[in-house]
């Protein structure tokens, strides 16, 4: 029997960096106080009429440019119709058959070679507000007694991304999202945190048997925000169609919420009525025709992507190094220690822990002096060496000062210190005479803590050894 | 024809409207005979007009993007319903 291939498609919710909303020039703000942005647009009072924010249009073109899409000549918003009070006006503001943006790819470099993910459409709409359900089962819709409406994100510029089905596993999901969510702020059009909902992914899922080209009843996962959440959330769902097939049932076209606290997959109510949100063109906005004098030179001044420098970084690293510094934004950096003369291997080492764990800005390194510091970081004392990639963010920072800081392998000015050890410890001393060579350990561990770590824990070593002989 | 009873009673379930008897058998007729009204433009040969999303012939009407300052939040909720915390209070969706 042929196994399963998991078929996933995603799709994936951008909040733009604007500084206003979609269609009213209420400033865009997390964390105001509610209902303080808002106007009679975004009320939805009646005889308002919405005007797009020309920058979130252009900047919808760059993601689009970005993701290899074509950008419509010709482009429409429509009315996606439905009830509920997240959206005053009774609609939202989307687009339907006509997206400013369609047919593009993106490239995932993987260890085994490139992964294409067809892009379908990349589409801009307005977000809803924010509802707060209270009292009933703890916040849940069902059961509320009332819910709490603030309109303060109602209106904001969102971008919607539909990808084709051309994800084979939860990992390729993973890794095509983190370098999708690196392109997107390196444009600079989102902040693309999931944490803080800015960019949000939902997965559409199905199996089949290998070898088979047509496509099973899918399922959609929804309420993953963080990058882990979504790969444990694809393979929960996964194993469960998987399980569903093969006890001989049938899988059914439903939406799950995944819990990351119990990894338990939730099925949510089905409605009585197939959606129907009766989509027309909305008649008090004229269509989107991006003019050419605004595409090219969005296209001419785009930067080279995250895809194509992990490709480049291929070169001299493992392709989970190479990937790490891209989607961390720190492989500019990687690049110039490197053309400083940082050998590369040991600088990605450093890059993603020590200088990882500091939180030191990559921007703000001086390379050269970075370069220094890890061709020396085996001859000065370990922590003056944590010091110095802690401090290497800061302005004027320079190397020299802790190269100075150089471990002590000076043998005479350490042999009187292990002597003194050795006398303090006869126990010790007898033990290890005795066969049990673990104790050279110790010894050591006293001498380096006798020089507050500067001592060079290889020429120690054999001090301790030698003495021992002797 | 032009609309079944099924098709109106579905539109005003879409449209939260409970209507009595009478009215969905007076809103299938008139709304019928509207759609047969508009029903007439598809006896012409449209075979090479372009289809048309919006009565004007404009495009690109936007703003740039500054910002204007908003509405006090009081006025904000001066319509509301009722209030708690600077929120609107809705009741709950119903289960």
């Amino acid at each position: 029997m042929n196994r399963w291939e998991p078929v996933i498609g995603l799709e994936i919710h951008v909040h733009l960096k604007t500084r206003t909303k979609m269609f009213c020039a209420c400033a865009v703000e997390y964390g105001a106080e509610p209902n303080t942005l808002t106007c009679p647009v975004c009320l939805g009072h009646p005889g308002t009429l919405p005007v797009p924010n020309a920058r979130a249009v252009e900047w919808t073109v760059k993601l689009g440019l970005a993701l290899g899409c074509e950008i419509a000549a010709h482009a429409v918003f429509h009315r996606k119709n439905y009830f509920y009070p997240d959206l005053a006006k009774g609609y939202q503001i989307s687009q339907y058959d006509e997206p400013l943006c369609r047919d593009g790819r993106f490239l995932v470099p993987t260890a085994e070679g490139e992964l294409e993910v067809g892009i379908v459409r990349a589409h801009l709409e307005e977000d809803a507000a924010k509802i707060v359900h209270v009292g009933g089962a703890g916040g849940r819709i069902g059961g509320a007694d009332y819910s709490l409406v603030d309109y303060n994100r109602a209106g904001t510029p969102l971008v919607e991304i539909v990808t084709r089905p051309d994800l084979r596993s939860a990992d390729d999901a993973r890794r095509f999202l983190q370098l999708l969510r690196q392109t997107i702020v390196e444009l600079g059009i989102s902040d693309a945190e999931m944490e803080k909902g800015t960019l949000r992914a939902d997965a559409n899922i199905s199996v089949r048997r290998a070898g088979d080209t047509g496509l099973r009843t899918r399922t959609e996962l929804k309420n993953m925000n963080s990058f882990s959440f979504i790969a444990r959330g694809i393979e929960a769902e996964l194993a469960r169609q998987v399980e569903v097939w093969e006890s001989g049932g049938e899988v059914v076209q439903q939406t799950y919420d995944f819990h990351a606290d119990t990894g338990a997959l939730t099925a949510r109510r089905t409605k009585e009525e197939a959606e129907d949100y009766r989509y027309f063109p909305e008649p008090d906005l004229v269509p989107l025709s991006p003019p050419p004098e605004l595409v090219e030179p969005v296209r001419r001044q785009l930067p080279e992507l995250p895809g194509a420098r992990v490709g480049r970084l291929r070169a001299d690293l493992d392709f989970e190094a190479a990937t790490g510094l891209v989607t961390s934004g720190r492989d500019r950096l990687f690049e110039a220690v490197v053309a400083a003369g940082g050998e590369p291997r040991p600088t990605a080492n450093v890059l993603m822990n020590q200088f990882a764990t500091a939180g030191v800005d990559p921007a703000a390194v001086e390379a050269d002096e970075f370069a220094k510091l890890i061709a020396a970081r085996d001859r000065i004392p370990r922590d003056t060496f944590l010091r110095a990639v802690a401090e290497s963010g800061r302005p004027g920072f320079a190397a020299e000062p802790y190269l100075a800081e150089a471990a002590i392998s000076d043998t005479d000015a350490l042999a009187p210190l292990v002597e003194r050890v050795l006398a303090e410890n006869p126990k010790q001393v007898a033990s290890y005479r005795g066969g049990k060579e673990g104790v050279l350990g110790f010894f050591v561990g006293q001498v380096m803590r006798e020089t507050r770590g500067k001592a060079d824990p290889k020429v120690v070593n054999e001090l301790v050894r030698e003495k021992l002989r002797a | 024809m032009a609309i079944l009873r099924e098709q109106v009673l579905h539109v005003a379930q879409l449209a939260r409207l409970a209507l009595t008897d009478e009215e969905v058998e007076r809103f299938t007729r008139q709304l019928g005979a509207i759609l047969d009204a508009v029903g007439k433009v598809a006896e012409l040969d449209l075979a090479d007009v372009e289809p048309t999303a919006h009565p004007l012939d404009l495009v690109n009407v936007w703003r740039a993007d500054e910002p204007r300052p908003s509405l006090a939040a009081d006025d904000a909720l001066a319509n509301a319903p009722a209030r708690e915390q600077g929120a609107f209070r809705v009741p709950p969706r119903r289960a």
